[in-house]
């Protein structure tokens, strides 16, 4: 199986801080691949360096076949934000229509975008005045519009209610059914089982590559979660 | 640079305008009203022997000043809220080129800069009595070329601008030396050498003069045109270097 996405020896400084102390991970092609771990482990900053936004100090990051940030990836790259980041002051059939033709796009796209994400009623809204969750969705359906082959996703279910969060790891598992590789980060372990396979990051550190079912099998519990406390223990006793 | 993104760029901002009917008005109109205070302020005031009415000279030259600072202040807001809103960071990784977005910006607020310089030019010399012997086509074109300058720069200021309150700010560092040194307040013939060659690589200089040439001479004059160029030529190094100071990978 090929790999959408290799990282290695990534080192990322913000500040004085160093948020990527030189990570090495990969990311399976046509897959959903769940990025996992506690605020401020660094995943945000590692979906940006795959986008090609984020400045890296040293290492390597190639994205289908290029280095990330190439400009013939940039119509094959979808990135969607942690906070919605679509134009407030515009309806959501006008966002879609920009985005779409940004990608070489027309309004039939823009209008099959809207109604993937159920916004077919809102269509002639302002975003400003849709509710949280729905400007969460008016951001991930501009990026769906260009139909990319690796969409990159910030915790995109953060502040969805339940029924909306299935809803969407059903569209993220269909997305992959049909070739696109998806990276999904997420703080909720609750939402590692539904992935193909799982990064868990903390403070810039893979602690575990594995899949879900793994995951359980090493710790000997079902509970995602205790798995993850299970590992970082085991690590710390490690170091100790 | 792709012609379809600007002009997508271009329509996406003149619709974010249309959503925002008090920006809208207040483009149109305030020029004209303020326009309308400074012909009431020398309306009863003689003019000074020898010499055409103030408000003729004043009031011509305001025509350029007016839609230079007003694009200046939108655009460069109007880039840090792309900044800050995460838009710009999420268009960076789209196809678009970073000269694609800028040139959208420049046509959206030049096409604005169009309206506001019409109702504007017309209010003048029909409400106002504004003596102007060329073209008001000519005088529009150069509040045009001037509003895109404004623009330009903005953008260029809103690339060193991390907050609003700093984008603000920078409208007094860009805009007032070069209200200050463009001729109006002092002629350029009586500034000290040094102040008169600052003004010279100041490009609303070109713009005070391009419409003083407008306001005195019938025909459109070689030194009008090479003026406009200078303004044009201005806005387009503003805007490429706007560009270039653009990041794509921030930390």
């Amino acid at each position: 199986m090929d790999d959408a996405v290799t990282v290695r020896d990534l080192v990322v400084d913000r500040g004085a801080r160093r948020v990527l102390p030189g990570l090495t991970c990969a990311v399976p092609a046509g897959r959903v691949t769940g990025l996992l771990g506690p605020s401020g482990s660094g995943k945000s900053t590692l979906l940006r360096a795959v986008v090609g936004v984020q400045r890296v100090r040293s290492g390597e990051v190639v994205v289908l076949g290029r280095p990330a940030g190439s400009p013939a990836l940039r119509s094959r790259v979808g990135y969607v934000t942690q906070e919605p980041s679509v134009y407030a002051d515009l309806t959501v059939r006008e966002n879609l229509r920009y985005f779409a033709a940004l990608y070489g796009r027309g309004a039939a796209a823009a209008d099959a975008a809207i109604a993937d994400v159920g916004l077919r009623d809102a269509a002639g809204q302002l975003v400003r005045d849709l509710s949280g969750g729905q400007r969460g969705r008016v951001s991930l359906a501009s990026a769906l519009v260009g139909e990319p082959e690796l969409l990159v996703l910030d915790e995109p279910t953060v502040g969805l209610d339940p029924v909306l969060r299935a809803e969407l790891w059903e569209r993220f598992a269909a997305l992959a059914a049909a070739g696109t590789t998806l990276i999904v980060s997420s703080h909720v372990m609750d939402e590692a089982r539904r992935c193909d396979r799982l990064l868990l990051l903390r403070e810039g550190e893979l602690l575990s590559d594995s899949t879900p079912e793994q995951l359980r099998a090493e710790s000997g519990t079902d509970d995602l979660e205790e798995s993850f406390l299970h590992l970082i223990r085991t690590r710390q006793g490690v170091a100790a | 640079m792709t012609a379809t993104l600007t002009a997508a760029t271009g329509g996406r901002v003149l619709r974010q305008l249309r959503h925002d009917p008090r920006t809208l008005a207040m483009l149109t109109v305030l020029p004209g009203l303020l326009l309308g205070l400074l012909y009431l302020l020398w309306r009863d005031v003689p003019a000074p022997p020898g010499q055409q009415p103030v408000f003729d000279r004043v009031g011509l030259t305001m025509l350029g000043i007016f839609p230079f600072v007003v694009m200046f202040l939108v655009t460069s807001i109007a880039m840090l809220r792309e900044r800050t809103s995460g838009t710009l960071e999420r268009l960076l990784t789209t196809p678009l080129s970073r000269l694609d977005l800028l040139l959208g910006y420049g046509a959206a607020f030049g096409v604005a800069a169009g309206v506001q310089a019409v109702v504007t030019v017309t209010v003048a010399t029909t409400l106002y009595d504004l003596d102007v012997a060329g073209s008001p086509g000519l005088v529009v074109l150069i509040a045009v070329v001037d509003a895109v300058l404004g623009v330009a720069l903005g953008l260029l200021a809103s690339a060193f601008a991390r907050s609003e309150f700093q984008a603000v700010q920078f409208m007094p560092v860009v805009v007032l030396p070069q209200f200050f040194l463009c001729g109006l307040l002092v002629p350029r013939e009586q500034m000290a050498g040094w102040l008169q060659a600052i003004s010279d690589v100041l490009p609303l200089t070109y713009a005070v003069e391009a419409l003083q040439e407008v306001g005195a001479s019938e025909t459109a004059t070689a030194t009008m045109w090479r003026d406009v160029a200078v303004v044009a030529g201005a806005a387009l190094l503003a805007l490429a270097l706007a560009a270039a100071t653009l990041r794509r990978r921030t930390s």
